[in-house]
């Protein structure tokens, strides 16, 4: 084999790296970390891309993005059609693009990743979006006429959003009832800034809005008004309920409840939402000098480097499994490493200390180890005797998971609820228990992922439309 | 036009009634229930008691204290001003029952909670008498309205500018001296005066509900900023509350998570001395 040809193979199994803001900078600003990729990096990646006949990428998308077809459209420089292409099959690619754990799905499954780099599907999809964006070419698609027919959806994070989409294209009159005085659900109030710059939620908004969904802020369905009286009296044929996996979880431990104790919804909340991180923002928030942030998912590493751009000196996270147990995408670990945060794994807070006015100065915390796998299949944790040690900080932010917001099973009282507390709606059909009620994402499956939240609500849109149209 | 501001008026010291446009809230609300307002946008999401409201004509009522930032923009409004948003009606409605004689002990701004409870008792056909309390005459609210709908009314004032001179648990201390046994209490205003009296309200054996205030951001049950420790159990006031049984109540818990953010709310205060608080 000579040189070049060598060469060549390298770059086939080589992905076109994404160029970052440096760690050093980019900890101390809220700006997105990766910048994308440029036309010329765009072409080489997806150059890269064998256009399988039997393409596994593709079956590792729970939506099954077209991936040959518009990484060939991008190969070509047909950025637009590439674009036009995804959104056949997804709503909000420059979103997923961002955010989707590509690693245990499209990319995880490459046939190239065998040998090399799998192709870089997520960025690739970035790319595209962005550029349809940027471009100004981003067009409101055929539309049914209108058919009269008034829909509540319930919550405008990705599975609310992606429902109201479908079926306003399809002609239906839809509304979307938003707790919260701005919507976009976790992608607005959880996700970072530097993750997924808030503009991007907005114009993916804005653009269902040009399709004529209707949104209503600051409306909490279960007290502002029940599902039955949306239905009964307002005349709302079909109701989809997307409302999420609010509702924090603690730990129960001693201490919880000291001052400076978060959970990482409070946190991000009060760092996103309430824009706590320019200057002119009004809600407080404890900018620790050591902040501890307890978990090993997305959410946890989200508060650990939403800390480090606070100003923390340092940012520690504490996980009670070892790293290849973390539920966090790997981009996210990579970059949290790079970072600077710091990452006590296999230890567990057994309590929260305070002083006498009840502020943080630390957490008592045990050693693990990993014995056999659990039902979930991860090895399960169990404390080493006498291990305890304690590392002191300011603030602690508790990131282990979210649990179904009760607010709508509790006040439609004809809805099958888990003994999880979820909502029981068929995974093919979207369908609840209750009669053209239909539910799918998060409150159904429990914390999951923006695209499997966005699945289900395609498959409920379709069902909805079966449903009332024949 | 929703949210728009129908009518102001000051009750108090620093005190203001709004009567705001809001039919669907007017519509479902019930005593004991709250709202979340955010003024305009660059204030925080705070909650604020629903103190009254007509149905048919499709306003609330609320009565706030200016007590910092966001309280200070909100009575800079003025009538025709809409409000940026209001959500709810949020929390638990009072748990009310004819529970035969009810003592309702109100203090501060806690009073205006306290009217449509005592109202939704009196509908339900309860004896109640009732205790309000107040720095002094300037600061002390709805004196007239808690008069009309009580059967016996006694009022307090820290200064003895007005009433009885002195605490409203001195009063409440007093009607019990005099013989007087109720079956059932609520007791609403400053934490501190909560814990006074539910300690007293609780010795002499009578059922006793208390509406915590800890700070709050969504109301929703989203952020567990609002927990509290309720007979050794984690709580979220905005879902699982705002009452609970007074007697389960960590209150040096609550107290200290109330001050959590006092110091920057001192900056906050210093900064925008502004024209509105006059
Ligand atoms: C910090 C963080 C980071 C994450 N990172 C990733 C990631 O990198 N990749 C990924 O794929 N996933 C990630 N996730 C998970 C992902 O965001 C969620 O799985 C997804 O948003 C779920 O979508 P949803 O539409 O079901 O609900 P949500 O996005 O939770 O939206 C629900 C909406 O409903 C509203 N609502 C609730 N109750 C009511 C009511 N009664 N009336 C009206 N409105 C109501 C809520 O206010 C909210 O706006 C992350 C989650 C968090 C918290
Ligand atoms: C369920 C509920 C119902 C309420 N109903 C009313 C009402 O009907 N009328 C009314 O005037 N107030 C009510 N409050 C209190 C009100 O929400 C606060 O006064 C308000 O949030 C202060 O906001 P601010 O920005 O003006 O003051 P900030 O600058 O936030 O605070 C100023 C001072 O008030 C204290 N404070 C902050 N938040 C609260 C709070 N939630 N409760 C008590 N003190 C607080 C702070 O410690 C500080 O000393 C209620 C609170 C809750 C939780
Ligand atoms: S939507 Fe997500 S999983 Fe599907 S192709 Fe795009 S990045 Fe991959
Ligand atoms: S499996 Fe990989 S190489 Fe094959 S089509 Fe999908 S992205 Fe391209
Ligand atoms: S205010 Fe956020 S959970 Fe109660």
């Amino acid at each position: 084999m000579s040189v070049s040809e060598t060469k060549s193979m390298n770059r086939r199994f080589l992905r076109t790296p994404m160029r970052e803001q440096i760690p050093t900078i980019r900890k101390s600003n809220y700006h997105e970390v990766p910048y994308g990729y440029n036309e010329e990096e765009a072409v080489a990646e997806a150059k890269r891309c064998l256009q399988c006949k039997k393409p596994l990428c593709v079956a590792g998308c729970p939506v099954n993005v077209q991936i040959p077809e518009f990484i060939r459209l991008i190969a070509e420089g047909e950025f637009d059609a590439a674009a036009k292409k995804l959104k056949e099959t997804n709503a909000l690619p420059a979103i997923c693009g961002r955010v989707c754990p590509q690693e245990t799905q499209c990319e995880g499954l490459c046939i190239v990743g065998k040998k090399g780099d799998p192709i870089a599907v997520g960025n690739l999809e970035r790319f595209a979006a962005d550029w349809e964006r940027s471009a100004g070419k981003v067009a409101v698609p055929p539309m049914s006429p209108k058919n009269g027919i008034k829909i509540a959806v319930v919550g405008s994070g990705p599975a609310g959003l992606t429902v109201a989409g479908e079926l306003s294209k399809k002609g239906f009159d839809v509304t979307i009832f938003e707790a919260l005085h701005e919507p976009g659900g976790v992608l607005l109030y959880g996700i970072p800034e530097f993750r997924l710059p808030k503009e991007i939620v907005k114009q993916e908004i804005d653009y269902l809005q040009k399709l004529g969904v209707k949104i209503e802020c600051n409306f909490v369905v279960g007290k502002t008004q029940t599902i039955d009286e949306l239905m009964a009296e307002d005349g709302y044929a079909a109701v989809f309920v997307g409302s999420g996996a609010g509702l924090p979880s603690f730990m129960n431990i001693q201490g919880e409840n000291s001052v400076g104790v978060y959970s990482a919804n409070e946190y991000l909340t009060r760092a996103n939402l309430m824009r706590a991180w320019q200057g002119t923002a009004k809600t407080p928030i404890f900018k620790g000098k050591r902040v501890v942030t307890v978990g090993g998912g997305n959410v946890a590493m989200d508060s650990a480097r939403t800390a480090l751009r606070l100003g923390a000196e340092e940012s520690i996270i504490v996980y009670r499994r070892s790293e290849s147990e973390m539920p966090a995408r790997a981009a996210e670990i990579h970059h949290a490493r790079e970072e600077g945060i710091i990452f006590h794994l296999l230890c567990n807070p057994v309590a929260i200390l305070s002083d006498e006015k009840g502020f943080v100065t630390g957490i008592r915390a045990i050693r693990m180890e990993l014995g056999e796998p659990d039902e979930s299949g991860r090895r399960r944790p169990i404390p080493v005797k006498d291990s305890e040690f304690e590392i002191n900080c300011d603030v602690v932010v508790i990131a282990i998971g979210n649990k179904p917001n009760p607010l709508i099973p509790t006040t439609t009282p004809d809805i099958e609820i888990s003994r999880h507390g979820t909502i029981v709606a068929n995974e093919a059909d979207g369908r609840t228990t209750k009669q053209y009620v239909y539910a799918g994402g998060d409150i159904v499956s429990g914390a999951a992922t923006v695209i499997l939240a966005m699945g289900a609500g395609k498959v409920a849109a379709n069902t909805i439309i079966q449903d009332l149209l024949s | 036009m929703s949210n728009a501001i129908l009518n102001k008026e000051n009750l108090a010291a620093s005190a203001w009634r709004y009567r705001i446009h809001s039919p669907k809230i007017a519509r479902k609300r019930q005593a004991g229930q709250f709202i979340m307002l955010r003024p305009v946008p660059e204030t925080e999401r705070i909650p604020l008691t629903i103190a009254n409201a007509d149905a048919e004509q499709g306003w609330i009522e609320i009565i706030f204290q200016v007590v910092g930032r966001t309280t200070m923009f909100l009575s800079g409004l003025d009538v025709g001003d809409e409000i940026s948003d209001i959500a709810g009606p949020l929390g638990h409605p009072t748990r009310i029952e004819k529970f035969g004689r009810v003592i309702c002990i109100g203090g501060g701004i806690g009073v205006a909670p306290l009217y449509p409870i005592l109202c939704s008792l009196k509908d339900a056909g309860n004896d109640v008498t009732t205790i309000i309390g107040a720095r002094s005459k300037a600061h002390l609210i709805l004196e007239k309205e808690m008069k009309e709908k009580s059967d016996k009314l006694f009022v307090a004032t820290d200064d003895g500018s007005y009433g009885h001179h002195g605490f409203v648990s001195d009063v409440f201390n007093q009607v019990q001296d005099a013989g007087d046994r109720f079956d059932s209490a609520f007791v609403i205003g400053p934490v501190m005066m909560m814990k006074v009296v539910s300690s007293l309200t609780l010795a002499s054996g009578i059922n006793t509900v208390v509406s915590l205030n800890p700070i709050m951001i969504d109301g929703t049950g989203m952020c567990g900023g609002c927990r509290v420790t309720v007979h050794g159990k984690t709580k979220f006031a905005c879902v699982d509350g705002p009452e609970f049984d007074a007697s389960g109540i960590d209150w040096e818990e609550l107290i200290r998570r109330l001050k959590s953010y006092q110091s920057f709310e001192e900056k906050e205060r210093n900064e925008h001395q502004c024209a509105l608080v006059q």
